[in-house]
């Protein structure tokens, strides 16, 4: 199949416009229908894309199932993966099912709804596959424009605030991120990615306004994207819009947030910042290490003091985030695989740690952990699962949180022990908010009159959390089946890398 | 015959923990007990049977990135032997003992099935407990590690309704994890420096440890030191040494059958066994060594003080094990891996005996746990008293002196304060000694108060509120009874049987041991350089007699205040009170802890989230938003539609300017 990635990426897309041309009315069978129909559009791009790791070849690190077509305005259409994409391709189709099942009792424009998600689906799996400048900037950017409906219109009561912090925080980024794409087009002459990975940015000191700026163009290149990417990820200090606009999204919407559009800004910087600017990013290595060290810990302090159970695990999440984004700039094969296992890994944990929420807020319509306590006497197979979890994000061995966090360790232990030191506090800390979490919310004796009549999942919750389980074990207890798929892709990119540092100039010495 | 003694469990949790409800509760906890009760079998076969090589069976891969490697596997050694022997025989024994003593329990109403969840727990955590002790690399033994502990949190919050037990299940995993981020750091800097964690390339490359520094945090250091301090803080945190001990004695909020499997036979002594394991590169690192004789050494006192005036009859217990296991540490800091282990062997028989003991106490008065409401139980009853007996006279170090003829502890405790005095500081032999002496007294004192004198069952009801007080207590069932007797055997027997290959020449026992455990640690000693453990069998007879004496001092003293002087304990009390308040809250451990950690914690979150969020950072980004967007805004004239559609046109904007900046660009090549 030549076309198979396309195949993939505009499947859900085609789903929508199915949906938005043929479907009528809102009436409970039409609502029922639209859901069906979303539910089979992302399956079938699961199954599809089952084609596309099976085909995948590990051994080869350069762009596979490539695909290059002339498009508008002498632009071009150049998509493909390799082994440090094509994960997280796997990782969105995998999810997506899952998300629409979990989005099932929603009745409020159930067709808009159903249409979001899958354009954001396509967007999201174009923007893995994009192999060019500007096609990568169109799905990036895009892709927030459903997420942002799926907030502004199916969100809480303080929606307008969270998109409006939303859009403050990535205008920002993207527009330095659009000059700096601008200006490596004028460089190199090309907006091919593949070409661009081999072509060499200087890296002269050279002045800016008065300034001298070390590492020249790649360093101001390196932050242009690093201002987008950052806000994405996102890293401690500009994360804050992230709690806001998972307590406002809908439970499919922190989901889809959390599990991969957080991803693009690591996935961002590995496929840019690290190869691209080589020499900036080792210079510049110390400041994403403490930035990330600060998250872990600032983050998971402020997550003890939550008292709004979706607020905690947004920012649990930036915390693990801190975890990936110091693993990608060690620049070693543990710390890079770390990170890119943490990214997979904290897909299927922080998602299904929504949807835990997602469960007992549809049944209570609230997330004040206050109003719970006891659950576990009338859901035991709710509090197991969220155990489950739980210990997950806390990173237990034996679970998939476990690999990336001590890959992640073993990574950054070899380049700086400061950081690394901080880094292992989370390891306590995680345990301090997440378990105290679910000691306020799932033990206790039952109490509270509202919860007397609560009632333990249902068949299809269960059915969407058995996956999740089945995956975050799996990976934990066999993490090869990532790290084969990454290692030699993961292990080119630090070749290369390594090579692009004039010797004394190295800040870093990875020795392994 | 490995993989199944290491599986069998796990298959039994499994199936136990979500097949209950197909096959039952009851056929589902005779299935777990089967099970384990196999891989105890098992394990007497290949300890019994073992002849020293060491073998290694891998499963599949596990972790692996570049060069960081490892595997599922199961080392099999003498080490793993013995560990097998003890995890699985007390796991079997207290799986038996837990039919009766889990059969009622008030905590639960008729509709709620508990059973056969705790026997799934228990289940868990013994496998576990073994994939932690037949672990190849420093991986799987974290997995073991970590998994052990979750085991720990579910257990000790068994009672999920009581608000002590959640928040004492909550604490032990955190404070271990406090442990954990010192193993953790530990692990990477061993990759490090070795490029490995496997055991077998560690030990190989443990001597060149010794020659080199490593820069950790804002120094150097050396490496094997280092590295040695750090596994230790992960051993401190499981094995419940002093700065981290403050969870044990709130663990004991869990069942009782649990307190014995887990916080005294088997996790908490997995420090000792972590130390033990790694006795290859500690060897080579003698400030490591000195850092674990002092924290045992005082971990020994501290907790033996404590345990003389707590009322709780489990708290008493659970700080006699704190205690005990301290003197594992010191045997094992001063070079004597095999007489740590000796006491740990040993302990888990004598120790798991007083604490189903104890359980059966428990279970005899209805649940009442405070000692001051005994009393007089010896005549009711009588075979849980000898059992006691047989385990308070194992611990306090009955024996003969100046012969190796005593039950375990006189054996082990002896062996460890010998050790101590051939290859330690002098302090710490004296803190031993010290700690011989009050473990006596404490250990008398809970039997004086327990079973003699006059039953205070129904004067004293403290507000506590068990109206069932009139019930008479009644001799446990006979499941719960085997497991006792079996335990005497070894409370008895055990010593006396393993002398030799765990404290005998040092020849002998490192021929035992066969590699699996590396002594190299030299003293002078009569002239001569020495083992430590060939040194220790040189020591001044007083040293020898020094323990017997202290235990005999121990027992007159309980006997002078509890049977002669009853009035005495309380004037001393009241007397002294800055002192024992002192001993009574435990040196304020847990508020100093809360102090200091725990409320600044909670404190500086939410200062963080108020004011590090709130005001500086989104401060900031809207004072800047405020200049920027108006701009924008102005730029595109005004839109009424809202912020995703300003959004949306900035993104196509710069679309546009893209694409015409690249077709001017291409139509001018």
């Amino acid at each position: 199949m030549d076309n198979l990635i396309s195949i993939i990426t505009f499947t859900p897309a085609i789903g929508a416009l199915i949906l938005a041309v043929f479907l009528r009315g809102d009436d409970a069978a039409a609502q029922r229908n639209a859901k069906w129909l979303a539910l089979a559009a992302t399956t079938a791009t699961f199954l599809i894309s089952i084609f596309l790791i099976a085909g995948f070849d590990p051994a080869d690190t350069g762009f596979q199932f490539t695909e290059s077509h002339d498009w508008i305005m002498g632009l071009k259409y150049r998509v493909g993966v390799d082994g440090i994409s094509i994960l997280f391709v796997m990782l969105t189709t995998f999810l997506m099912p899952l998300t629409i099942a979990a989005c099932w009792d929603v009745t409020h424009r159930v067709k808009e709804y159903m249409i979001a998600f899958l354009m954001l689906e396509t967007l999201m799996i174009g923007v893995f596959v994009a192999l060019d400048l500007v096609l990568f900037y169109l799905f990036f950017e895009a892709g927030l424009i459903p997420m942002f409906l799926i907030i502004g219109i199916w969100g809480g009561k303080d929606r307008i605030y969270a998109s409006f912090k939303f859009f403050l925080y990535t205008f920002l980024g993207s527009v330095l991120m659009l000059v700096a794409m601008i200006a490596m087009y004028v460089d190199a002459g090309t907006t091919d990615i593949a070409a661009l990975l081999n072509h060499n940015f200087a890296s002269e000191t050279f002045p800016v306004l008065g300034i001298q700026v070390v590492g020249g163009m790649q360093t101001l290149l390196w932050l242009a994207f690093f201002a987008s990417f950052a806000v994405k990820m996102p890293m401690w200090p500009v994360h804050t819009w992230l709690p806001d606009a998972h307590v406002q999204a809908p439970t499919a919407g922190s989901v889809i947030l959390a599990a991969v559009l957080l991803k693009m800004g690591g996935y961002g910087f590995l496929r840019f910042s690290l190869p691209m600017f080589p020499v900036a990013s080792d210079l510049l290595a110390p400041l994403v290490f403490w930035m990330s060290a600060i998250a872990v810990v600032y983050t998971s302090l402020v997550a003890i003091a939550q008292s709004d159970m979706k607020k905690l695990i947004a920012y649990s999440s930036v915390a693990h985030m801190g975890y990936v984004t110091m693993g990608i700039f060690t620049a070693n094969q543990q710390g890079i695989d770390g990170a890119i296992f943490q990214m997979i890994s904290h897909g299927f944990i922080s998602g299904a740690l929504f949807l835990c929420v997602g469960v007992i807020y549809d049944r209570m319509h609230t997330r004040e952990i206050d109003a719970y306590g006891g659950l576990v006497n009338r859901m035991p197979a709710y509090a197991l699962v969220f155990l489950f979890f739980t210990m997950a994000n806390v990173g237990l061995p034996g679970t998939s949180g476990f690999i990336g966090e001590f890959l992640t360790i073993m990574g950054i232990f070899q380049v700086n022990t400061w950081v690394a030191f901080f880094a292992a506090t989370g390891v306590i800390l995680s345990a301090a908010y997440a378990l105290w979490l679910y000691r306020r919310v799932v033990w206790g004796a039952l109490i509270k009159g509202s919860l007397k009549t609560i009632t333990d999942m249902t068949a299809r919750e269960r059915a969407i959390f058995a996956p999740l389980v089945a995956m975050t074990l799996l990976l934990g207890v066999y993490p090869s089946l990532v790290t084969d798929i990454i290692g030699p892709s993961v292990g080119a990119l630090i070749t290369d890398y390594h090579a692009a540092i004039p010797a004394d100039a190295g800040t870093q010495l990875a020795s392994h | 015959m490995e993989t199944i003694i290491l599986f069998a469990p796990l298959v039994g949790a499994i199936l136990c923990g979500f097949g209950w409800k197909y096959i039952g509760e009851k056929p589902a906890q005779i299935l777990t007990t089967a099970l384990v009760f196999l891989s105890a079998l098992l394990s007497w076969v290949i300890f019994l049977t073992f002849d020293g090589g060491t073998q290694q069976i891998m499963l599949f891969r596990w972790v692996d990135s570049g060069t960081l490697g490892a595997e599922w596997g199961i080392r099999l050694d003498r080490m793993t032997a013995i560990m097998l022997v003890v995890v699985n025989s007390v796991s079997a024994l207290v799986h038996l003992y837990s039919f009766g003593y889990m059969a009622h329990d008030e905590n639960w109403s008729e509709d709620e099935p508990y059973r056969a969840r705790f026997f799934a727990y228990l289940s868990f955590f013994t496998f576990a407990m073994l994939m932690l002790v037949t672990s190849d690399n420093l991986i799987q033994m974290f997995f073991g590690w970590e998994g052990v502990g979750v085991a720990s949190y579910l257990l000790i919050g068994f009672y999920w309704k009581k608000q002590s037990a959640s928040a004492a299940a909550m604490k032990a995993f955190i404070v271990n994890r406090v442990g954990d981020f010192g193993f953790l750091l530990g692990i990477a800097a061993l990759y490090f420096l070795t490029d490995s964690v496997r055991l077998d390339e560690i030990f190989a490359q443990a001597p060149a440890l010794a020659e080199q520094n490593i820069t950790f945090l804002w120094t150097d250091w050396n490496a094997a030191n280092l590295i040695g301090v750090l596994l230790f803080i992960g051993a401190m945190g499981k094995s419940a040494q002093l700065f981290l001990h403050t969870w044990l004695p709130d663990a004991m909020e869990g069942p009782t059958p649990v307190s014995a499997l887990i916080h005294a036979a088997t996790m908490v002594t997995a420090g000792v066994f972590l130390v033990s394991r790694m006795s290859p590169l500690y060897e080579v690192a003698p400030e490591a060594k000195l850092m674990i004789v002092y924290i045992g050494g005082f971990t020994a006192f501290f907790a033996a003080t404590v345990g003389l005036v707590q009322n709780d009859i489990k708290r008493v217990i659970a700080y006699s094990t704190c205690s005990q296991l301290g003197y594992m540490f010191v045997a094992a800091g001063v070079g004597v891996y095999s007489v740590a282990m000796f006491h740990l062997f040993t302990h888990a028989f004598f120790k798991a005996m007083l604490f189903l003991g104890a359980g059966s106490v428990i279970h005899a008065t209805h649940h009442e746990q405070d000692m001051r409401n005994y009393g007089g139980l010896r005549k009711k009853i009588p075979l849980t008293f000898w059992a006691m007996m047989i385990g308070t006279l194992a611990i306090t170090g009955v024996g003969i002196p100046l012969t190796h003829i005593g039950f375990a502890g006189f054996i082990s405790k002896d062996a460890v304060i010998e050790s101590a005095y051939a290859g330690g500081p002098a302090i710490i032999f004296w803190l031993l000694v010290l700690g011989a002496l009050m473990t006596s007294f404490y250990s008398w004192r809970l039997m004086f108060m327990t079973f003699y004198g006059e039953s205070r069952a129904h004067g004293h009801h403290n507000g506590h509120g068990h109206d069932d007080h009139h019930h008479e207590p009644h001799e446990s069932p006979r499941v719960m009874l085997i497991p006792l007797a079996v335990l005497a055997l070894g409370a008895v027997f055990a010593g006396m049987l393993w002398y030799g290959p765990f404290f005998g020449s040092g020849r002998q026992v490192l021929d035992w041991f066969a590699g699996s455990i590396s002594m190299t640690a030299m003293v002078e000693s009569h002239g001569a350089e020495k083992l430590v453990l060939d040194a220790a069998h040189y020591v001044p007879k007083w040293v020898k007699v020094a323990p017997f004496v202290a235990m005999l001092l121990g027992l007159g003293l309980a006997w002078f205040m509890y049977i002669r002087r009853p009035d005495l304990p309380g004037k001393i009390a009241a007397e002294q009170k800055p002192l024992y308040d002192f001993l009574l809250n435990k040196w304020y451990f847990d508020e100093l802890y809360d102090a200091i950690f725990v409320r600044p914690a909670k404190w500086l979150g939410a200062a963080l989230w108020k004011r590090g969020d709130g005001n500086v950072i989104d401060g900031t980004i809207n004072g800047l938003a405020m200049g920027i967007v108006p701009f924008f805004t102005r730029l595109a004239g005004r839109m009424q539609s809202g912020y995703v559609f300003h959004y949306a046109f900035a993104m196509v904007l710069g679309i546009v300017v893209l694409v015409t900046w690249m077709t001017l660009a291409y139509s001018g090549h």
